[in-house]
């Protein structure tokens, strides 16, 4: 059922306007009688935590919304007010649809019951007819594949069965709009590929689908719009590129990412000159913190001279989070003869590459030296800036450099070459 | 940055979680499912299955009739109203399993779905309703027996066997309304279930399941009046009028009905108003409790 035939022209397909959600967390929770009985002012003692501030937003019909924020931010309580599972202090939410939630995946499975009995009751609980939800087995169970497995009882599915199992119900549920929390990060890969073409699906079926996630690539692949929560507030919301950019210097780093760090920040060498800046792009206060996977870097290093110094040569050394040097380069193989220069001058050194690091954090430790061998120290500099790589792909390497595969047949293998498959089972 | 400022109503407003849905429809379909699958989970793995749903009354049966028959012969000297007695235990010791079925099996109710309240909207109050669903069910089985057992003993089929669903009507509302009740404070309480188990006890033997009421009006109705106190307050357990109109109407006629045992039938109107205060009560906890049990697990 395409979500245009059921909501009124013009509304959107979910509107929040100025929810709060405070939840009482009790200092010390009396859950007897007794404890009341003996303590009844202790009640009133609760500390007030505002998990939701004022968050309004709207939602049109068809779109795919991201709602992304670190573990506490607000946005699986966001999730759930909007589902109706909490109630919301202040502020309205209205939807025009069919609303269907996956808070987690196979809610109220029971590990005693073979899957057609869940997915039944499942399918129940989240809104359908007992009659639909029943016509719905064959389909869930071969989207699921898990047609040998289905008088089985839950107990004995492995856990990949289970999710499995669990996303099909979800998935088989025709709701205008689809509130989404965390799904992704289960299952192998085949089956991620999968859910992935469900959404490109459902995407292209103009249903309306909330999403909450960690998962950035995911975010930037699949949503329209985006919203990023922090601490309950809402702190952007627009194009997911930007929200994820934004999230990732919040999750890594503070704003301009400048702090004090334990990467030896002792101040080395004889000090005729020393770093006093250093920052990423080219505008020197924007304090710029994150640097976009596969676009060019540059890193300036602003040095103010105190003596009379001939050709020095300025080296950066980028730390990963591991504390590993993943990329070295100094001016001195570039230019020896970087020019002379006087007291009180200053001069920017600046070192450009295209990004190819993993997504992550990243210190660079930067070192003045004399010319010559690079020994002679002027200053070592580090802990100044640290910034964050954001980034689609993590293959899980240090770096992220273009690879190219091919694959072409070689012919019969000679039959002394061929081992046993298999082995030990 | 800003969302656009919404003034009117943009649609269905979502209002958070109540204890009951908007459509009876999808409620009962909800309780009736819950408690269908209750019951496959009850008698999966067990050899005899159902059968022990039967069994266990009539185990309970056994003992109580020979200790109190046998030995104790709590049915002789009373003439007619003696006759049947086994028939009248066996109905109440059934009568009482459903009351005790749907209440104590619903104090934990809501708390052990605790996954399905924090993670799915639905109405709340399906849960200790297919509670007491569930025990209906095995309450109609059971029942089944206790008429066999009757028409054995030699019970003639009687006009009065119409009175059933009355009787049956108000021992579940009861049970509804302790059921809400319970299962809505024992979020907060969690001593809720040993005090219920104690009352539970209490209730069954204060109630006409062994001692029949005849026995405990002769020896209180005319007594002094600190016996005749005790016994206008047994009778205001509305246990003792489902249990005794049960006896007159389905077994045995020279038994006391209800309004006899009470003194009159206006009398019988203590019971009832207690009846529908206790389901007022509870619908009105659970309903008042439904939209945050959730924060509250």
């Amino acid at each position: 059922m395409p979500a245009e035939q059921t909501a009124v022209q013009g509304r959107p397909a979910l509107a929040a306007q100025g929810v709060h959600k405070r939840f009482e967390i009790p200092e010390e929770r009396s859950h007897t009688l007794k404890e009341r009985a003996l303590h009844p002012l202790r009640r009133s003692r609760h500390e007030e935590l505002y998990a939701l501030k004022d968050i309004s937003f709207a939602v049109p019909p068809g779109e795919f919304f991201g709602i992304v924020g670190r573990n506490g931010s607000g946005k699986s309580t966001l999730l759930k007010c909007l589902a109706g599972i909490y109630r919301t202090d202040e502020g309205k939410i209205w939807c025009n649809g069919r609303m269907s939630t996956f808070i987690e995946l196979g809610v109220g499975f029971n590990p005693d019951l073979a899957a057609y009995e869940n997915v039944a009751l499942n399918g129940i609980m989240l809104g359908l007819s007992p009659r639909e939800a029943r016509a719905r087995f064959k389909r869930v169970i071969e989207f699921a594949e898990l047609e040998e497995f289905q008088d089985l009882k839950l107990k004995n599915y492995s856990s990949g069965m289970h999710v499995r199992l669990a996303f099909s119900v979800a998935i088989q549920v025709d709701a205008d709009i689809l509130l989404i929390d965390e799904v992704l990060a289960v299952g192998d890969a085949a089956f991620q590929q999968k859910c992935f073409d469900v959404f490109n699906r459902m995407r292209e079926e103009g249903r309306t689908i909330i999403f909450v996630t960690h998962d950035m690539s995911a975010v930037t692949r699949f949503c329209h719009r985006a919203m990023l929560l922090e601490r309950g507030e809402m702190v952007s919301i627009g194009d997911p590129r930007e929200v994820a950019d934004r999230y990732l210097e919040i999750a890594f780093g503070r704003a301009a990412g400048y702090e004090d760090d334990d990467v030896g920040s002792a101040r080395m060498g004889d000090g005729a000159a020393r770093v006093t800046d250093v920052w990423l792009g080219d505008d020197q206060h924007e304090h710029r913190a994150v640097a976009p996977q596969s676009e060019p870097l540059t890193l300036k290093v602003l040095v103010t001279f105190n003596t009379d110094v001939l050709d020095p040569a300025v080296s950066m050394t980028l730390l990963n989070e591991q504390r590993q040097p993943v990329v070295v380069a100094t001016t001195a193989k570039d230019q020896e003869e970087t020019g002379s220069f006087q007291v009180g001058e200053r001069a920017v050194f600046a070192f450009s590459f295209h990004n190819m690091l993993a997504p992550g954090r990243y210190h660079p430790i930067l070192t003045i030296t004399h010319r010559g061998e690079g020994l002679d120290v002027i200053d070592r500099y580090a802990g100044g800036l640290s910034f964050v790589v954001s980034g689609l792909t993590s293959s899980g390497g240090m770096v992220e450099i273009p690879v190219e595969t091919e694959v072409s047949r070689w012919g019969l293998a000679p039959p002394s070459e061929i081992e046993p498959a298999g082995g030990p089972r | 940055m800003s969302a656009p400022a919404l003034s009117e109503p943009m649609g269905q407003p979502i209002r958070g979680p109540r204890a009951l849905s908007d459509s009876w429809g999808r409620f009962w379909q909800l309780a009736y499912n819950i408690a269908r699958s209750e019951f496959k989970l009850k008698f999966f793995g067990s050899a005899l299955g159902y059968l022990w749903q039967v069994i266990r009354p009539l185990l309970l049966f056994g003992v109580l009739y020979v200790f109190f028959v046998l030995i104790f012969k709590v049915d002789k000297g009373k003439g007619a109203a003696g006759d049947f007695y086994g028939a009248q235990l066996l109905g109440s010791i059934v009568l009482f399993t459903f009351f005790s079925e749907s209440t104590a099996g619903a104090v934990r109710s809501v708390v052990d779905r605790e996954t399905l309240v924090r993670k799915i909207q639905f109405p709340r109050l399906a849960i200790p309703i297919s509670v007491v669903l569930l025990a209906l069910f095995n309450l109609a089985l059971n029942l089944v027996v206790v008429m066999l057992f009757a028409l054995i003993a030699g019970v003639r089929p009687m006009l009065s066997w119409l009175e059933l669903p009355l009787i049956l009507a108000m021992l579940v509302v009861l049970g509804t309304g302790i059921a809400m009740l319970l299962s809505a404070l024992f979020v907060r309480f969690r001593d809720i279930q040993p005090i219920w188990d104690v009352v539970a006890q209490i209730l069954f033997y204060s109630s006409p399941v062994i001692i029949p009421v005849e026995t405990v009006r002769e020896k209180l109705a005319y007594g002094d009046q600190l016996e005749r106190f005790l016994y206008h307050v047994y009778t205001l357990n509305p246990l003792v009028t489902i249990f005794q109109q049960f006896r007159h109407a389905m077994i045995n006629h020279a038994t006391l009905s209800a309004g006899q045992a009470l003194g009159s039938w206006a009398a019988l109107l203590a019971p009832l108003a207690i009846v529908t205060a206790l389901f007022v009560l509870g619908f009105w906890y659970f309903n008042h409790e439904a939209p945050h049990i959730a924060e509250d697990l």
